[in-house]
């Protein structure tokens, strides 16, 4: 397990280099120029000039992106040409608010959608199976946006329930250290602002987890349908066993794999797709964060934001191939 | 595996309740703050972005001077609801006959947050590093004083401290703007101590002599600034603070503003206002106008060369419809370039009015009576001044049809956008201008004189006459007489109509009623020294 390991990341030094000189080069093939969009609409021709030629961008592109790589094999991600910080500062706040959200997505959409699943395959063809997959089918096609701005609607305004946006309470503030809220307010031993942190996720946490936990319940029902008609399903149903302890233990199991697939791609999407879901609840993630960049045309934040995304959705692809092992003792790496 | 998961939950759980307690009696002060004494606690203001930086001289954008204004101020600063001129951190000014000398008296007494003292030096020593600047450094600069000290456009020969509260400007031309923008946003006076101390970081650590000090920036979340107890002015400001909350969707800052979690917005959608007025806990404040939004002609490219065709477009936009359907009345009908906040509007030229007959005649004197087909060029992103282009162009689009002109709605990128309409590629866009210092140079020249093009003069109008009104009223410091100057120059390109100029829009803000004396500016940014909220 450990050489596959090993064999994995070591595959991975490859992938990600032929990545970062593809959007590398895209970004500078689509037009738009930084200085431009950073001096807006009063600048002068001679302003944007000098900012272009001040900011490396009038040097050949190979000349561009070695230096680039020379920053990147000694660990630094570049500075931002909008904000002239040190993207590595600016990236961490942005992707922990990001992974906190995505955390609590998944765990509402695994949750709910892994449940769901089993008691649809369970109850196949009944009211309650038909219900879910009605839901599930609206889940998918549902636009975030709207359903956002309803949930804020209903639950924060009428029924005065839950914050609308943000991370925090902003008249209480909570004092970062990991930028991990959920966290940082446990170290910190303050569980009212623990509490806070908690309610301000649930609201963007369901908004972002309905698409994956329709997915999920989809495929959690087709995969135990699929187990569920095996023949030592049977066995243990003609001993006698209950109906929970069938489904639960002896068909779950087996059904497990192609669901924590599923699972892993969506946890990955998430980190990088939230972007509507952050715009719509204020939520400092790194999804508006490098679409900000897109539209600023700010290269540095475009190619390392895409970077560490890309890293972490291989290390999640390569946790969830690991977990095969642990489900199914069969297969050995 | 499951027990030794349950283990670590039940232990964080009892480590933070322990902790809880000991951490009660800080949250408790805090909550006593909070509340502070009358008109006093803290206003969150809800904004659609984040600044990019916060040293004034450096940005560029509205959203940082937002938070700018708090922090720092300018020597002279604009009355509360036009851009006249009155004292700030200097508390009087003589201007020389030859008007090439500015001597400004200090305030005395005011110290920056850092505790470094406010005084002629630390004038001098602002504008020295704004002078040795240059574009990528200090944009600003360059656009409103003539250029950089190695320039020889470069209105300002030297800047002096007379005595510990004198300072001295003197002009190597005369700049009838000069004082105006004396008190824009980014030349705001900052701490040398601390740029010396800070150094490329003191867009993160600003320090400057205002009513809030800065205390705490979470990138795209929250920017916090405090009450500066010492402040100069006494009795000010009134709030404890200002955190400002960055809900870049309009209707999910709208929800906020509902549910009172911020105290203040701005950039609210035109369609939200009824939503507003129909609240009794909350109010509208309106800005007064400092924009304009036009649809300008390419006056290079048939069959815009024509003035006639120019005018009849100009007949066949009716802005009271595009006021009522895109601004939700929150706009006026633009005659002339100039809104009316700035000195110099001609009141005279009147509109030419939604008209087709008399459209369809200058056609048919320009030979077009049959129609023509056109690129209309649609911003692609939303500003005060245009909300929706692509909306407002498919308005535009349909009243052309009727004398059949063929109107095909283009679309780019933003950057894109700008740098081709400067190009000259377009023959008829739809854009809009926000002024920078309140004065009608800043509009008229810019945007319309022939020494811009291939700058903002998109339309690249090229009027001999027009170019020199607009110098003569450049060197003149009699505001009487330059405003009768502008007025002749807005005859003559309402004449020509090198552009359809649209609306002057008034951008709204949306507050609890709790808010108090709060003056939106047209400048589109202002400190809150006087504001209060009730409890």
């Amino acid at each position: 397990m450990l050489s596959y390991t090993i064999r994995r990341v070591g595959q991975l030094i490859p992938v990600l280099l032929g990545m970062v000189f593809i959007v590398f080069m895209m970004i500078r093939a689509i037009p738009g120029n930084p200085a431009q969009l950073i001096l807006g609409q009063q600048a002068s021709k001679q302003a944007i000039e000098e900012l272009t030629k001040q900011l490396g961008l009038t040097e050949p592109w190979y000349t561009q992106f070695v230096e680039y790589m020379k920053g990147l094999f000694q660990g630094d991600l570049g500075m931002s040409l909008k904000t002239r910080n040190p993207i590595s500062d600016e990236l961490w706040p942005h992707l922990a608010a990001t992974i906190e959200l995505a955390f609590v997505a998944m765990i509402i959409a695994v949750i709910i959608g892994v449940n769901a699943g089993i008691i649809s395959a369970w109850l196949q063809n009944s009211w309650f199976d038909y219900g879910v997959m009605l839901i599930a089918l609206i889940g998918i096609s549902m636009p975030i946006f709207w359903f956002g701005l309803m949930e804020q609607y209903f639950v924060s305004i009428q029924l005065d329930l839950l914050p609308t946006t943000g991370r925090e309470d902003v008249r209480a503030p909570i004092e970062a250290i990991t930028n991990l809220y959920l966290l940082d307010t446990l170290i910190q031993g303050n569980f009212s602002q623990f509490i806070e942190v908690v309610k301000h996720l649930i609201l963007p946490g369901i908004a972002l987890g309905t698409i994956p936990m329709a997915i999920i319940a989809r495929m959690t029902r087709s995969s135990m349908l699929e187990v569920m008609k095996s023949d030592y399903i049977r066995t243990a149903r003609a001993k006698g066993l209950k109906m929970p302890l069938v489904v639960y233990k002896h068909s779950l199991k087996n059904a497990m794999i192609p669901v924590v697939t599923v699972i892993g791609l969506q946890a990955g999407l998430l980190l990088g797709g939230a972007i509507l879901t952050e715009t719509i609840f204020g939520w400092p993630g790194i999804g508006t964060y490098i679409y900000d960049a897109i539209s600023s045309r700010d290269y540095p934040v475009i190619q390392s934001g895409i970077l560490v995304i890309a890293t972490l959705f291989v290390f999640i692809n390569l946790i969830v191939d690991l977990l095969y092992a642990a489900i199914d003792p069969r297969i050995k790496y | 595996m499951k027990k030794s998961l349950f283990a670590l939950v039940a232990f964080i759980l009892i480590l933070s309740l322990g902790l809880a307690g000991c951490n009660s009696s800080k949250t408790s002060s805090d909550g006593n703050g909070k509340k502070g004494g009358d008109g006093g606690g803290v206003m969150i203001y809800g904004k659609g972005g984040d600044a990019v930086g916060l040293d004034p001289a450096h940005e560029t954008d509205g959203e940082s001077f937002i938070v700018t204004e708090q922090i720092f101020e300018p020597l002279l600063s604009y009355k509360k609801e036009n851009t006249d001129v009155q004292p700030g951190l200097a508390k009087s000014w003589e201007i020389s006959k030859d008007n090439l000398k500015y001597t400004l008296k200090l305030e005395e007494g005011i110290k920056f947050h850092d505790g470094t003292d406010f005084n002629a030096e630390a004038v001098v020593k602002n504008f020295e590093r704004w002078m040795n600047g240059d574009a990528a450094k200090f944009p600003y600069y360059a656009s409103m004083f003539g250029g950089y000290k190695k320039d020889k456009a470069h209105v300002i020969k030297e800047v002096k401290a007379v005595d510990k509260n004198t300072v001295q400007f003197t002009l190597k031309r005369p700049q009838a703007p000069f004082l105006k923008n004396l008190a824009m946003s980014p030349f705001a006076i900052s701490s040398p101590a601390a740029i010396e101390k800070y150094g490329d970081k003191i867009g993160q650590n600003p320090v400057g002599t205002g009513p809030f000090k800065f205390k705490e920036w979470k990138r795209d979340a929250t920017i916090t600034v405090v009450k500066n107890d010492s402040y100069w002015k006494k009795g000010l400001p009134k709030l404890d603070g200002v955190t400002f909350k960055v809900i870049k969707d309009n209707s999910a800052r709208m929800n906020a503003l509902t549910k009172g979690e911020v105290d203040l917005i701005d950039n609210v959608n035109p369609s939200e206002l009824d939503k507003i007025k129909s609240n009794n806990k909350l109010q509208v404040f309106e800005r007064p106008s400092m924009n304009v939004a036009y649809l300008g002609f390419n006056t290079e490219k048939a069959p815009f060369n024509k003035k006639e065709v120019r005018q009849a477009i100009n007949y066949l936009v009716n802005k009271d419809e595009l006021i009522k359907n895109f601004y939700n009345g929150t706009a006026e009908a633009a005659a002339t370039p100039l809104p009316s906040a700035i000195a110099g509007q001609n009141k005279d030229v009147k509109d030419y009015g939604y008209n087709e007959t008399k459209a369809k005649e200058l056609l048919k004197k320009a030979g077009l009576e049959k129609g023509f087909k056109m690129d209309l060029w649609a911003m692609p992103v939303s500003r005060p001044y245009m909300p929706d282009g692509k909306k407002i162009a498919e308005a535009i689009q349909a009243n052309l049809k009727k004398v059949n002109i063929d109107a095909n709605i283009v679309t780019f990128d933003w950057g894109v956008y700008l740098e081709k309409i400067r190009k000259g590629e377009s023959p008829a866009f739809l854009i809009g201008w926000t002024g920078d210092n309140g004065d009608a140079d800043n509009f008229l020249y810019s945007l319309l004189d022939k020494d811009t093009i291939n700058s903002n003069n998109y339309s690249r109008y090229n009027s001999p006459a027009v170019h020199k009104l607009l110098i003569e009223a450049q060197s003149t410091a009699d505001e009487a007489k330059r405003e009768v100057l502008y007025k002749k120059a807005e005859k003559i390109i309402h004449e020509d109509a090198p552009w359809v100029p649209l609306v002057h829009a008034k951008p709204i803000l949306g507050g609890t009623s709790k808010i108090k004396d709060f003056y939106p500016h047209p400048k589109g940014s202002q400190s809150f020294v006087e504001v209060s909220m009730t409890k």
